[in-house]
């Protein structure tokens, strides 16, 4: 079980007020993604939640219980480092087995889990190994181990795919996604990358200067981002956002276009402008257009096959119903 | 170093250090082998016969030199517990963040900076003095009869002296590898439910293996040369229960004057650093590998 509650939850350092009064509720097996820039308060908060800084205020619950007193040994709860902070002295074995060894868990249940983690995780060959003779994908594999055979109430993770190599990154993506739905434990996970946040999270909260711009599941904040602030963040590449008289048609301050939602079209459309850079990954091409009176510069997403060089004159058209709109304060109008 | 001109330019470049080093060290060392093999006593003048193996059978034959190894060897280890363990206490607690901890740490220091000479005279006479030491006047206070340190207990004494000496350098060493320890394998420690006993003993502790081993080669070194601090407290004495090996070379060759006599005796002090060398690298010495 592992419903965690927060409850005008404050930090304060000294006087700057890193997270004014927060709520929030975890429901138990959930994957819940923190995601903000950096800076914005989301590691403080899983921190809080760990117990590893105290609350200024407001109150921690975890099942029900108070939890804001409680040391962090005694909430339950297991946390993924982004250093991994593995112990480099021991081998992979006693890293795992170190927690239990310090609840005094009998050796023959300790060596089940250990076993247990092991093959889960694809550890088995490396449990005599130091932590330094680890790549950084199996050293990684090792500190949610470490979490594992402690059966904790929720797993917290601290950017813990910063220091992996894309490619890995990838995989660890998938992996701890697999774990989540194998153990179907409470999972509660901090980055700012919005790829992970969108490809692991049941929900996704956005996080700004320690306050909560929107809570939902990935393709809700894909569709309807509450503000401007959640639509830029979410979404690769980021959304257009387009000021001026063309917004004001629109009754809006601002209005916004995903580079996806633009059609592209080499004689007629609503938008003129002239292509820049091209960006081609092969399946799609991003390009950026300039001169269309609109914004800077526009992002297009268009199909792999679509053919425009630098200078060529182009003609964009939103697609019906895909365009969100902003008033002065950044909010969404309906 | 790329080509055969640089690097042969750079031996030439060398050599001179190198040939006034290899001076500086084999001439001292050629010479204490040279008399340490011949009759040579300044209060007998005249010829210096080759005598074999005479001045180290008589060295080692004497009683002293048993005591002094002995001496030796509970002075070092003495200090060697008292600084590492001490050390590591102090390091921790200066680690904490505290109101003044620049001037404290620089107190923590200052030890280090008083000369051997001088830090013994000051314990001697303004500590352990049986008539004007702070220690007399303290003890008859809690109800103990005032105490004479350095007659009753001269090596631990001592002992004493000379881990005040290097508290410092220890705790020096053993700060800076505990500020290198990361935080989030306390943290992480913390997480899996360690106490801060445990902690300390399962983490910072094999953290600070390396730099512990520093401490003890290098305090090894010195300590096993201590001499000022003897020399101007106890003269080696009541005795000989406070002469160490260096004491004892210095007795025989400028106290009796003889040099071949004390040479042999610096030759043997060589060769017992050396096997101590050994013994310690073989114990902790791969805690210094990567």
């Amino acid at each position: 079980m592992g419903r965690i509650t927060l409850d005008k939850v404050t930090k304060r350092f000294g006087d700057a007020e890193v997270i004014p009064p927060l709520d929030l509720t975890i429901e138990d097996g959930e994957f819940v993604v923190f995601v903000g820039p950096s800076g914005c308060g989301k590691s403080t908060l899983l921190r809080l939640i760990a117990g590893l800084e105290d609350v200024s205020g407001g109150e921690i619950r975890i099942d029900g219980t108070a939890a804001t007193e409680l040391p962090p040994a005694k909430r339950g709860l297991a946390m993924v480092f982004q250093s991994y902070a593995l112990y480099p002295h021991m081998s992979v074995r006693k890293n795992i087995a170190f927690p239990m060894k310090m609840a005094g868990m009998p050796k023959e249940e300790q060596e089940r889990r250990i076993d247990n983690a092991a093959k889960v995780l694809n550890l088995t060959d490396y449990l005599d190994r130091r932590p330094g003779q680890l790549s950084g994908g199996q050293r990684q594999r090792v500190a949610i181990g470490r979490a594992i055979v402690r059966e904790p109430a929720a797993f917290l993770f601290d950017e813990p795919l910063s220091n992996l190599d894309a490619a890995l990154r990838v995989g660890m993506r998938l992996e701890i996604s697999e774990l989540h739905n194998r153990l179907e434990t409470t999972m509660i996970y901090v980055t700012h990358d919005q790829v992970e946040a969108m490809t692991m999270a049941d929900k996704i909260v956005v996080l700004r200067a320690g306050k909560i711009e929107q809570v939902g599941t990935p393709l809700e904040l894909y569709r309807t981002p509450r503000n401007k602030f959640v639509a830029g963040f979410i979404g690769s590449p980021t959304m257009n956002l387009i000021e001026g008289p063309e917004a004001q048609a629109m009754d809006a301050h601002t209005i916004g276009i995903r580079p996806e939602h633009l059609d592209v079209s080499s004689t007629d459309g609503r938008w003129r402008g002239t292509v820049g850079v091209a960006e081609h990954l092969g399946s799609d091409t991003f390009f950026h257009v300039h001169d269309t009176g609109l914004a800077e510069m526009i992002t297009v997403r268009a199909d792999g096959e679509v053919q425009l060089r630098h200078g060529d004159t182009v003609y964009l058209t939103p697609q019906d119903g895909k365009l969100h709109r902003f008033d002065e304060q950044g909010l969404r109008i309906a | 170093m790329a080509t055969q001109h640089s690097r042969s330019a750079a031996r030439v470049m060398i050599s001179p250090a190198v040939l006034l080093l290899l001076a500086w060290m084999l001439i001292p060392l050629g010479m204490t082998l040279y008399f340490s093999f011949q009759r040579y006593n300044l209060l007998m003048p005249g010829a210096h016969p080759w005598v074999g193996l005479m001045n180290y059978k008589l060295f080692i034959q004497n009683p002293a030199f048993w005591t002094a190894l002995i001496n030796t060897l509970l002075l070092v280890g003495g200090v060697l517990i008292a600084t590492v363990v001490l050390g590591v206490l102090l390091a921790i607690l200066l680690d904490q963040p505290m109101w003044g901890q620049g001037i404290v740490r620089i107190l923590v220091i200052a030890p280090f900076f008083v000369m051997p000479t001088v830090s013994a005279l000051v314990w001697k006479n303004l500590f352990m003095n049986p008539v004007n030491g702070l220690f007399a006047w303290l003890l008859p206070k809690l109800g103990m009869a005032p105490y004479d340190f350095l007659t009753q207990a001269p090596l631990a004494s001592i002992t004493f002296i000379v881990s005040w000496q290097w508290l410092p350098f220890a705790t020096l060493i053993l700060l800076t590898a505990i500020q290198s320890l990361d935080s989030e394998q306390m943290e992480a420690a913390e997480m899996d439910g360690a106490s801060a006993l445990s902690r300390f003993w399962y983490i910072t502790l094999p953290h600070l293996s390396r730099a512990i081993t520093v401490v003890v080669l290098i305090q090894t070194i010195f300590l096993l040369s201590v001499f000022a601090e003897i020399l101007v407290t106890t003269n080696g004495g009541p005795g000989n229960a406070s002469t160490n090996l260096t004491y004892l070379v210095y007795a025989r060759s400028l106290l009796n004057f003889d040099v071949g006599g004390g040479s042999a005796g610096g030759v043997i002090a060589i060769i017992l650093a050396n096997i101590v060398a050994i013994f310690l690298m073989r114990a902790i010495g791969k805690n210094l590998d990567a």
